[in-house]
């Protein structure tokens, strides 16, 4: 069954079509890597699929819950949005931490105050991620006492805090250095590992390669091509692809 | 007279002082935030009012802006009245010049001072990035909250330096309520420079709004270390 399903998404600001006519599928415990030049409508795609934006045209639902769908001509969106956020999880590429918070309630309180979930389940729940991240010792540090790839893997275990379905990463390792980009990629393919289904719109070609089970290479508002990493980056025919990839070759 | 029933004799005017001073910031901080967020409004038409109205505020000496809430009224029912008469409607208004003359000055004080802490305000809100909205949306905040809890505690933070400077500002603008002849302690230390003609009152008073500054700078720097616990 696919965890999210995007069908026909168009989205323009002002006169550009940034979106045409976009349909994708990410189904349970897959891994999706969506690249492409800048503008061309990969991370507008990741806001409509985070409802930070809303689609001209098209549909969007989480597994059984429908975010969005055609009625007619006009796109109508579900009334208990809330009910849908809680369904995914978003990684920024500035973190967006909140600096007067600590660590541990950054990562607390979204889910004991908007998913009223109980307090010390949360907490263990919450420590246990921080292991993960290898930051149990940053419990109660704040953000601003953190480096840029701490406080990305801060923000990974805030989003997986909530419990989401999926996890989209909006360029998670842009704002990070070659080294702390590592650290930051190696935590995703853990969790890549433990089958986290997972929407990444990454420049990290390599890393695209190993971690994925699907590319998308999208340019100027359309899906120019699609496939397993070996398709796509190393037998496509498609001339686009081809020469974007180029780039990254050199 | 001697220098210390000068000083007792102002100091009975300092609780009015002091009653102008918190008076006027317990209802013009939270009203600026009102105004500033109507002044952000979506809707052209309330931000344009909105605007239009700190230009007046700010734009014109709060003297004056004492004269005119406490004398204003009196002048507009003498106006109507002379019209309601000259077209025999029948009907009077009948507005005196109050006597407690501290509602319409801290009425004036609080609407003047609302519109400069909305204009701080602004710019708090308005250096808050637009990624801290989007990850209080996305996490699941209802619009409330993430004002509540995440946006308003960090702009605090940012506009607590120009807030102590108005504040500052506004122990000495007390001093004005001697336009309209409230007995605060400026006006007191003036009626007894001109009675003995004398400069001391005046270095008294000096040394008044100096030590409760002195005060305040304190205070505010205490809350201000209590809230840089982090980096922005």
């Amino acid at each position: 069954m696919s965890v999210l399903e995007m069908k026909n998404v168009r989205k323009s600001f002002k006169n550009v079509e940034v979106l045409k006519d976009i349909s994708i599928k990410v189904d349970k415990g897959e891994v999706v890597s969506i690249i492409g030049p800048s503008g061309s409508g990969k991370s507008t795609l990741l806001r409509c699929a985070t409802l930070l934006e809303t689609m001209d045209a098209g549909s969007l639902t989480y597994s059984d819950e429908k975010a969005a769908w055609m009625e007619g001509s006009s796109i109508k969106y579900t009334k208990n949005l809330n009910s849908v956020r809680s369904r995914f999880g978003l990684v920024f590429q500035n973190y967006n931490l909140f600096p007067h918070y600590s660590v541990i309630k950054n990562l607390m309180d979204p889910p004991v105050s908007n998913q009223k979930r109980d307090k010390n389940e949360v907490y263990n729940e919450c420590r246990v991620l921080l292991d993960k991240m290898g930051l149990l010792d940053k419990e109660n540090a704040y953000p601003c006492m953190l480096s840029g790839g701490q406080q990305q893997r801060v923000s990974i275990a805030r989003a997986l805090a909530m419990k989401p379905d999926i996890l989209f990463f909006d360029e998670p390792t842009s704002a990070l250095d070659p080294e702390l980009t590592g650290e930051v990629l190696k935590v995703i393919k853990q969790l890549a590992d433990e089958k986290m289904t997972m929407v990444i719109v990454t420049h990290e070609m390599s890393f695209a390669k190993a971690v994925s089970d699907r590319v998308i290479f999208m340019d100027n508002g359309v899906i120019v091509e699609q496939g397993t990493p070996e398709e796509v980056f190393d037998n496509t025919a498609n001339e686009r692809t081809k020469q974007f990839l180029r780039n990254y070759n050199k | 007279m001697d220098l210390m029933t000068m000083i007792l004799k102002m100091s009975e005017g300092l609780g009015k002082t002091c009653a102008i001073f918190f008076l006027t910031l317990l209802f013009s901080l939270p009203l600026g935030m009102i105004v500033a967020l109507l002044r952000r409004s979506r809707l052209k038409v309330v931000s344009a009012i909105t605007r239009f109205f700190i230009s007046v505020l700010r734009g014109t000496p709060l003297m004056l802006q004492l004269i005119a809430v406490t004398y204003g009224p009196y002048y507009v029912s003498v106006a109507v009245n002379k019209l309601a008469e000259a077209y025999n409607l029948g009907i009077g208004l009948d507005i005196g010049i109050s006597k407690n003359k501290l509602v319409p000055v801290v009425v004036a004080f609080a609407i003047n001072y609302a519109s400069y802490f909305a204009e701080i305000y602004r710019s708090g809100l308005e250096s808050m990035p637009v990624g801290q909205y989007e990850a209080a949306q996305v996490l699941g905040y209802s619009k409330i909250q993430t004002f509540m809890k995440i946006i308003l505690p960090q702009v605090i933070r940012r506009i607590l330096p120009s807030v102590t400077n108005e504040i500052v500002t506004l122990v000495k603008d007390t001093s004005m309520a001697f336009t309209v002849s409230y007995q605060e302690m400026f006006t007191i230390g003036k009626q007894i420079a001109n009675s003995q003609t004398s400069f001391v009152p005046f270095v008294v008073a000096g040394v008044f709004y100096y030590v409760f500054n002195a005060i305040i700078g304190f205070v505010m720097d205490k809350i201000e270390k209590s809230m840089s616990y982090y980096t922005i």
